[in-house]
C-alpha cells in the first residue's frame, strides 16, 4: 500500500499531536506545523497528498497560508480545519481551491470519510493526468512503414532492444524517422503503459535545458514562481527520449552523466534528491565517435548512452521504401482532409522513383501532404508533386538566384491554386500577409 | 515478542466478562495476559466544557502503572473519550508503544438508545482491545475490512470487521519478531 504524507497545520500542540496519532496508525507519514512559515518551511520537505490547515493561527493567518502552499505545490489537496462555523472563510477557502472543510471538533467517521475521498480524487486526478499522456501518446505513434532489407533490419533491432532496458542511439539523417523508432522501442518494452517523454536537445539553450531535463523549485532563478517537475521525472517508470544528444553542451553532458550513473538528480534550486527509474534513448544525426575524438563529447557519457546503436538509413539507401512511404501518407492525408484521392498515378510514382530525398521520409511526407493540397483529381499527378526541377532527365537546372527561384515557385503555386491567395499561402506556409508582400515584390498578379 | 499485556481495568472493579475479555484476546496474541483493576483517577483527564476524558491525557497516567518496562499495558475505561480535534475515540494507542487505552462507553449498546446486551459489549471490546493492542505493537490500520486493524469510527464498523488479524498483519507482526 502506498504511503501517503500529511502535513497538519494547527497552533495548538494538543491538535498536532493527536492528529499526528491519528493519522499515523492510518499509516500516513505525518509532519506537523504549528504556525504558517513553519507550514511553508515544510512544504519544501514536500510533497504531501493532504495538507489539513488550521484557519485560524497567530501571524500568517489560514488563508494566506493556503495561497502560499497552493502557490509552492498546485497539486496538495488542502482540508481546511477551523473552530468557527464561519461559512464566509469557508466559501472563501473552497473558492482558492480548498477540497474541503470541517469544524472542529470533528466527527471520526466525517474525518476518515472526508481523506479518504480526498485521496480517491487525488488518484483519479493522476490517474486521468496518466490516461491523458496515454492516450496523447498512442494516437501520436505512427506506425513504421518500409519493406527494404535496411528497414526490417531495424525493425528485428526494436524487437530485439525492446525488451531490454539497455541505453539505445539511434542515427540517421534528419527526416529518417529516428523518433519514430524511439517510440516504436517504447510502444513494445515493458515501459509502454508509462509515458515516453521527448526532449530535443539541440533546440533549447543550455540554462533553459537544464530546467527543462532536472525541473526547478520555486524561486530557483528569476522567473521561477513555481516548482516544475523536469522531463526526467516526468519520465519516471518510462522513456526519456533525448533527440540531437550531439548537440548538448559540455555541462549538460556531466549533468547527464550523473544522472545516468544513480538514477537520481536534484531539481535546480532544490537540495532534495529525488529518484526517477527511466529508460534513455538518444538520437543524433551527428558523427558521435567523432565527435568524442575531437573531444566536443565526453567518452565516459558515450559509452553510458552507447549500448544499442541503432541507423536509420536514408530513403535513397532503401528506394523500394518510397512508394509504401508514399502510399501512406496518401491514404494519412485523404483521411485528414476529407480527399477523396485514393491512388497515385504512374507518372507520378516515377517522379517519386527518380527523387533522390536528401530531406528523407519528412521531405516525402511534406511532398505528398503538398501534392493533396494542391491535386484535383482522385489520383495525385506528376504535375502536383513539387519535384519537376530535381527530377529532370536533362541534370541540373542552371543555377539561379534564390529571388528568381522564389518568384516562380510562388508563381506557380499560384497558378495551381487559381489565383487563390488563402489556398496559395496555406501551400507555402506562409500567412496572407506576406503572401501579398511577395506578390508585389516580384510584380506577380493574382 | 514475549511482551506480557496488561489488561488495566480503570475507574471501577474487575468486570464480570473479565475472562471473556482475557480468552478473547490471547485467541490472537500468544503473549502472557494478566487483567486486573488499577487505581487510577480519572479527574484531572476530565474535560468539563466536553464532558469528556482526554484519552491523551488517561494515556499518560495509565502508563505510570505500567508493572514492568517490557509490557504493554491497556486501560479499558467506562468513560466517553476523545482527542482534541474529534468529537471522540473508541480508543487510543501509542503507535508501537507501550501502552493503549479503549473506553467501553460508546461500545455498550445502551449509548444508542437499545437494551443492555453484554454479549455484543465483550464482542466489541474484543476487537477494539486487539485493535488498539495491534497499534501498540506496530500495526497500522488495514484496508482489509474483515481485519481486526480495519479502522472502524462507528460501532457497526467495530460489527462488521472480525476479530483477529488478516494474514498480511500478521507477516508485519512476523516481521517484527512476533511468534
Amino acid at each position: 500500500m502506498t504511503e501517503h504524507r500529511i502535513l497538519i497545520v494547527d497552533d495548538e500542540l494538543s491538535v498536532r499531536s493527536s492528529l499526528e496519532e491519528w493519522f499515523r496508525e492510518d499509516g500516513f507519514r505525518v509532519e506537523t506545523a504549528e504556525d504558517g512559515q513553519a507550514a511553508l518551511r515544510a512544504m519544501d520537505r514536500g510533497p504531501f497528498d493532504i495538507v489539513l490547515l488550521d484557519l485560524k493561527m497567530p501571524g500568517m493567518d489560514g488563508i494566506s497560508v493556503q495561497k502560499r502552499v497552493r502557490e509552492i505545490d498546485p497539486a496538495a489537496t488542502i482540508i481546511i480545519l477551523t473552530a468557527y462555523a464561519s461559512v464566509q472563510t469557508a466559501v472563501e477557502a473552497l473558492k482558492l481551491g480548498a477540497f474541503d472543510y470541517v469544524t472542529k471538533p470533528v466527527d471520526p467517521d466525517d474525518l476518515s470519510n472526508l481523506v479518504r475521498n480526498a485521496l480517491q480524487a487525488r488518484a483519479l486526478t493522476e490517474e486521468n493526468v496518466r490516461l491523458k499522456e496515454k492516450v496523447s501518446e498512442l494516437t501520436a505513434i505512427t506506425p513504421i512503414v518500409g519493406v527494404s532489407a535496411p528497414m526490417e533490419h531495424v525493425q528485428e533491432m526494436i524487437r530485439t532492444v525492446a525488451e531490454t532496458d539497455s541505453s539505445v542511439v539511434i542515427r540517421g539523417e534528419s527526416g529518417t524517422g529516428k523518433e519514430l523508432v524511439a517510440r516504436a522501442i517504447h510502444a513494445q518494452s515493458r515501459r509502454r503503459y508509462f509515458p515516453l517523454v521527448a526532449v530535443n536537445s539541440g533546440s533549447i539553450p543550455e540554462t533553459l535545458l537544464e530546467s527543462e531535463l532536472f525541473g526547478h523549485e520555486k524561486g530557483a532563478y528569476t522567473g521561477a514562481q513555481y516548482r516544475r517537475k523536469g522531463k526526467i521525472e516526468l519520465a519516471s517508470g518510462g522513456t526519456l527520449f533525448l533527440d540531437e544528444i550531439g548537440d548538448i553542451t559540455p555541462k549538460m553532458q556531466i549533468g547527464l552523466l550523473r544522472v545516468l550513473e544513480t538514477h537520481r538528480f536534484t531539481r535546480l534550486g532544490g537540495n532534495q534528491e529525488i529518484a526517477s527509474d527511466f529508460r534513455l534513448i538518444c538520437a543524433t544525426h551527428k558523427n558521435l565517435e567523432k565527435l568524442v575524438e575531437e573531444e566536443l563529447f565526453r567518452e565516459d557519457l558515450f559509452y553510458r548512452i552507447n549500448v544499442f546503436s541503432i541507423q536509420v538509413p536514408p530513403l535513397r539507401e532503401r528506394p523500394e521504401d518510397i512508394l509504401p512511404l508514399a502510399r501512406f501518407f496518401v491514404e494519412k492525408y485523404a483521411r485528414a482532409m476529407g480527399r477523396p484521392v485514393r491512388a497515385i498515378a504512374p507518372e507520378a510514382e516515377a517522379a517519386l522513383l527518380a527523387h533522390r530525398w536528401p530531406g528523407n521520409v519528412r521531405e516525402l511526407e511534406n511532398a505528398i501532404e503538398r501534392a493533396m493540397v494542391v491535386g484535383k483529381g482522385q489520383a495525385l499527378e506528376g504535375r502536383d508533386l513539387p519535384l519537376a526541377a530535381q527530377t529532370d532527365g536533362a541534370g541540373e537546372p542552371q543555377a539561379r538566384s534564390l529571388a528568381a527561384l522564389e518568384k516562380d515557385h510562388v508563381a506557380r503555386v499560384l497558378r495551381e491554386c487559381d489565383g487563390n491567395v488563402t489556398q496559395a499561402a496555406k501551400v507555402l506556409g506562409i500567412d496572407r500577409a506576406t503572401l501579398y508582400n511577395k506578390l508585389k515584390r516580384y510584380g506577380l498578379r493574382r | 515478542m514475549a511482551a506480557p499485556i496488561h489488561l488495566a481495568y480503570v475507574d471501577g472493579p474487575t468486570p464480570g466478562w473479565s475472562d471473556a475479555l482475557v480468552a478473547g484476546v490471547a485467541d490472537v496474541f500468544p503473549n502472557p495476559i494478566h487483567a486486573s483493576a488499577v487505581p487510577l483517577d480519572l479527574t484531572p483527564s476530565f474535560v468539563p466544557s466536553r464532558q469528556q476524558h482526554h484519552a491523551t491525557l488517561v494515556l499518560a497516567a495509565l502508563l505510570r502503572h505500567r508493572p514492568d518496562p517490557a509490557s504493554k499495558i491497556l486501560g479499558i475505561v467506562p468513560v466517553d473519550l476523545f482527542i482534541p480535534v474529534l468529537t471522540f475515540v473508541f480508543g487510543q494507542a501509542q503507535l508501537d508503544g507501550p501502552g493503549a487505552v479503549v473506553s467501553t462507553y460508546r461500545l455498550r449498546a445502551e449509548f444508542y438508545g437499545l437494551p443492555g446486551d453484554e454479549g455484543v459489549l465483550v464482542e466489541r471490546a474484543i476487537k477494539e482491545c486487539i485493535h488498539e493492542l495491534g497499534h501498540a505493537f506496530g500495526l497500522v490500520h488495514c484496508a482489509y475490512y474483515d481485519c481486526v486493524m480495519h479502522a472502524s469510527s462507528t460501532v457497526d464498523e467495530v460489527d462488521v470487521k472480525g476479530a483477529a488479524f488478516c494474514g498480511h498483519c500478521v507477516s508485519v507482526l512476523e516481521g517484527k519478531g512476533w511468534k
